[in-house]
């Protein structure tokens, strides 16, 4: 297990797919949430604003989604370069 | 029957059930001892995880922390989950394929230093007794209001359950006892706020009610329950619930809290007890998912908890007048005596107005409707959950229930605290630097001694509470976030990190937040030690908020050392390509 080729592409993959969530991450909890909150004033959610929604509900429900999502690609990527067991 | 004999039935029955799991789930080597012989579906590990996670804090204090302040504590939410993300792609797939038993031992063989081994030692048991205190006291006060036992009893009981199945059964005891733990404490959180909801806005799922409508002859009725409850707090002269202030520093907690959550080393152990690295991500994902069912659930609690103190104040709203002493409801009479919640009629109308003093305003409204201060003068912020029941006038059951939940939430914490502190003491001192020859058995008892020494020592914690246990939760999370975090993930994401660079990375991440709490909050936190005040803050930094600041600084040391001494031995550079791919993990249950 040194550095074949192979084994190169799988954590350059991963680190792609690591790279594209943490933004993702990273833009709902401290952008939608918090920093980029007065751009989203705009839009009501239930007597308040979006911002507020990602606050108290929305940036724990795309957590969920990311981890499972990562799983299931990371577990397919597995395969794919034959590191699965 | 009265309501501390049904208490005492249903707490008694949920320890019979964590007894019984006890008895069948004893561990019978090391692997079963510090990890549950790496035999744990995903769904349970994330099922005892989720228990293992939500301390007392997270079931009792915080939808009152939310409560109280509104939007800005949105920052608990966030943190406390956000860093499973972190867990989920940094750390917990590598350490799980890297199949040894304790955190430090990762840290020990990746910088190939018995040095760099200890120092994660010492910051392991920093983070775990401190955190352990609070779980103590938690147990304790809830052993004393619920079943009228003191303080001190109740916390021989709790600390006789968890020493039986935590020292026969290590890990797989705790394991599955954290398993029954999840299950009462979700149910006993979730029901009275689904009722709640339910009541205030017709919908049965408290996060969705949230954002919903108040229910005809509710107060508000038709307009939304967050416009109602902004309304009715800035007229008593308290901040909006739903605005906030410095988002920069609301940013940086979140951040302190979520880097902190991924380096706590009880938490990442767990997912040692899986047989797969695909098995370690799917089961971040799972405790994420038993993690949500409450942390969506509590700003809900919070808010409708918030709404349902101001109406009963304030009865004909608040143009009206405040409620009379000898209208308050019975809970408000039980949850005097155990002084959380208490009135003092300051202007002798025989009304209770709670109103914010200091409020814009407040003081010429004050004068003109004849008040003389805020007549509700102590509103212990955890009140909100555990009367959480009396106040939506729920049956008896569902209190006792709250009782069994609050002691499960502290009990499953503890148990999975003192696990990481005995497998370092056991594993990491014992069995690698005193007497490396151990026998399996001999390392086993060593494990089951340490275990009953950490108890007898959080026991002893839990009664004497050293005068900063409140502070200690800031020193934790700051230094599991300054400490463990940066070196575990360079330790995976960096082939050329070496052994003098992760050394002093850490050293500088643990030094740096310990001075920098010592230097405002007082040196070991004994009062009057501080040498700054909080106008001195460091760019406006409170100590609170210090961990990824710390984290930063074990970065930069780590890489500028790093890149001035000699490059990881081939064989460590060979570990670090094999921690990176998941095939073998099965494998690498044994030594």
């Amino acid at each position: 297990m040194a550095d074949t080729p192979n084994n190169n592409a799988y954590w350059s993959a991963n680190i792609r797919l690591v790279t594209i969530c943490l933004v993702i991450w990273a833009l709902v909890s401290y952008g939608f949430a918090i920093l980029l909150r007065p751009m989203l004033s705009g839009i009501a959610v239930g007597g308040t604003d979006l911002g507020f929604w990602f606050a108290q509900q929305g940036s724990i429900l795309v957590f969920l989604v990311l981890i499972f999502f990562y799983a299931w690609r990371m577990n397919k990527l597995d395969k794919e370069h034959g590191v699965d067991e | 029957m009265d309501q501390t004999t049904l208490n005492i039935i249903v707490v008694g029955l949920s320890f019979c059930l964590y007894f019984g799991i006890a008895i069948w789930a004893r561990a019978g080597t090391t692997s079963e001892f510090y990890a549950a012989g790496r035999g744990v579906n995903p769904v349970v590990n994330g099922m005892a995880t989720a228990a293992d996670w939500m301390s007392a804090a997270s079931f009792i204090s915080m939808a009152g922390l939310i409560a109280f302040v509104g939007y800005n504590n949105s920052t608990f939410l966030m943190g406390w989950t956000g860093g499973y993300v972190l867990m989920a792609m940094l750390l917990a797939p590598y350490l799980r394929k890297f199949g040894k038993y304790t955190v430090p031992e990762f840290i020990g063989d990746r910088y190939y230093s018995t040095a760099a081994r200890l120092v994660a030692v010492v910051a392991l048991i920093v983070i775990s007794v401190t955190y352990v205190i609070g779980q103590m006291t938690g147990a304790g006060v809830a052993f004393s209001r619920f079943l009228e036992v003191d303080v001190t009893t109740g916390l021989y009981i709790a600390s006789a359950t968890v020493f039986v199945y935590a020292v026969l059964g290590g890990m797989k005891g705790i394991t599955y006892t954290q398993v029954a733990q999840y299950v009462v404490l979700i149910i006993a959180y979730t029901i009275p706020a689904v009722f709640i909801s339910l009541q205030l806005t017709g919908n049965p799922i408290p996060g969705l009610g949230l954002f919903s409508n108040m229910a005809p002859g509710e107060v508000g009725a038709g307009t939304p329950l967050l416009v109602t409850l902004d309304g009715l707090v800035t007229d008593l002269g308290f901040n909006e619930y739903t605005t906030g202030s410095s988002p920069w520093l609301m940013a940086l907690f979140t951040l302190s809290l979520m880097i902190g959550t991924a380096g706590l080393p009880h938490v990442i152990i767990r997912f040692f007890t899986v047989p797969k690295v695909a098995d370690a991500r799917w089961s971040a994902g799972w405790a994420l998912v038993f993690i949500a069912l409450l942390y969506l659930t509590a700003p809900a609690v919070g808010a409708m908890a918030r709404l349902n103190i101001m109406t009963t104040m304030w009865p004909q709203g608040v143009e009206g007048e405040a409620v009379a002493v000898d209208e308050l409801p019975d809970w408000f009479e039980t949850w005097q005596v155990t002084g959380l919640l208490g009135v003092e009629d300051k202007n002798g109308d025989g009304r209770i107005q709670y109103y914010n003093e200091s409020g814009a305003g407040m003081a010429e409204l004050a004068a003109e409707r004849g008040w003389t201060g805020n007549e509700l003068v102590t509103f212990n912020r955890d009140i909100l959950v555990l009367a959480n029941p009396e106040i939506a006038n729920l049956p008896g059951w569902v209190i006792a229930l709250i009782a069994a939940g609050g002691l499960a939430a502290a009990l499953s914490t503890a148990a999975g605290l003192l696990l990481a502190i005995s497998s370092a003491i056991s594993h990491d001192v014992i069995k690698s630097v005193i007497n490396p020859n151990i026998s399996e058995k001999g390392e086993l008892l060593a494990a089951r001694i340490s275990m009953g020494g950490a108890i007898v020592l959080a026991t002893w914690l839990g009664l004497n509470p050293p005068g900063f246990a409140a502070q200690t939760v800031a020193l934790a999370f700051g230094l599991a976030a300054a400490s463990l975090f940066p070196t575990l993930m360079m330790g995976i994401f960096s082939k050329r990190m070496n052994s003098a660079g992760a050394t002093w990375g850490m050293l500088a991440g643990l030094i740096s937040t310990c001075v920098y709490l010592f230097a405002y909050l007082g040196v070991f936190f004994i009062p009057g030690t501080a040498w700054l005040t909080a106008d001195q803050y460091l760019f406006g930094i409170p100590p609170t908020h210090f961990g990824p600041i710390g984290a930063a600084l074990n970065f930069g040391v780590a890489f500028a050392v790093s890149s001035m001494t000699a490059a990881p031995p081939k064989e460590i550079q060979d570990l670090v390509e094999s921690v990176r791919i998941p095939r073998g993990a099965g494998a690498a249950t044994g030594h």
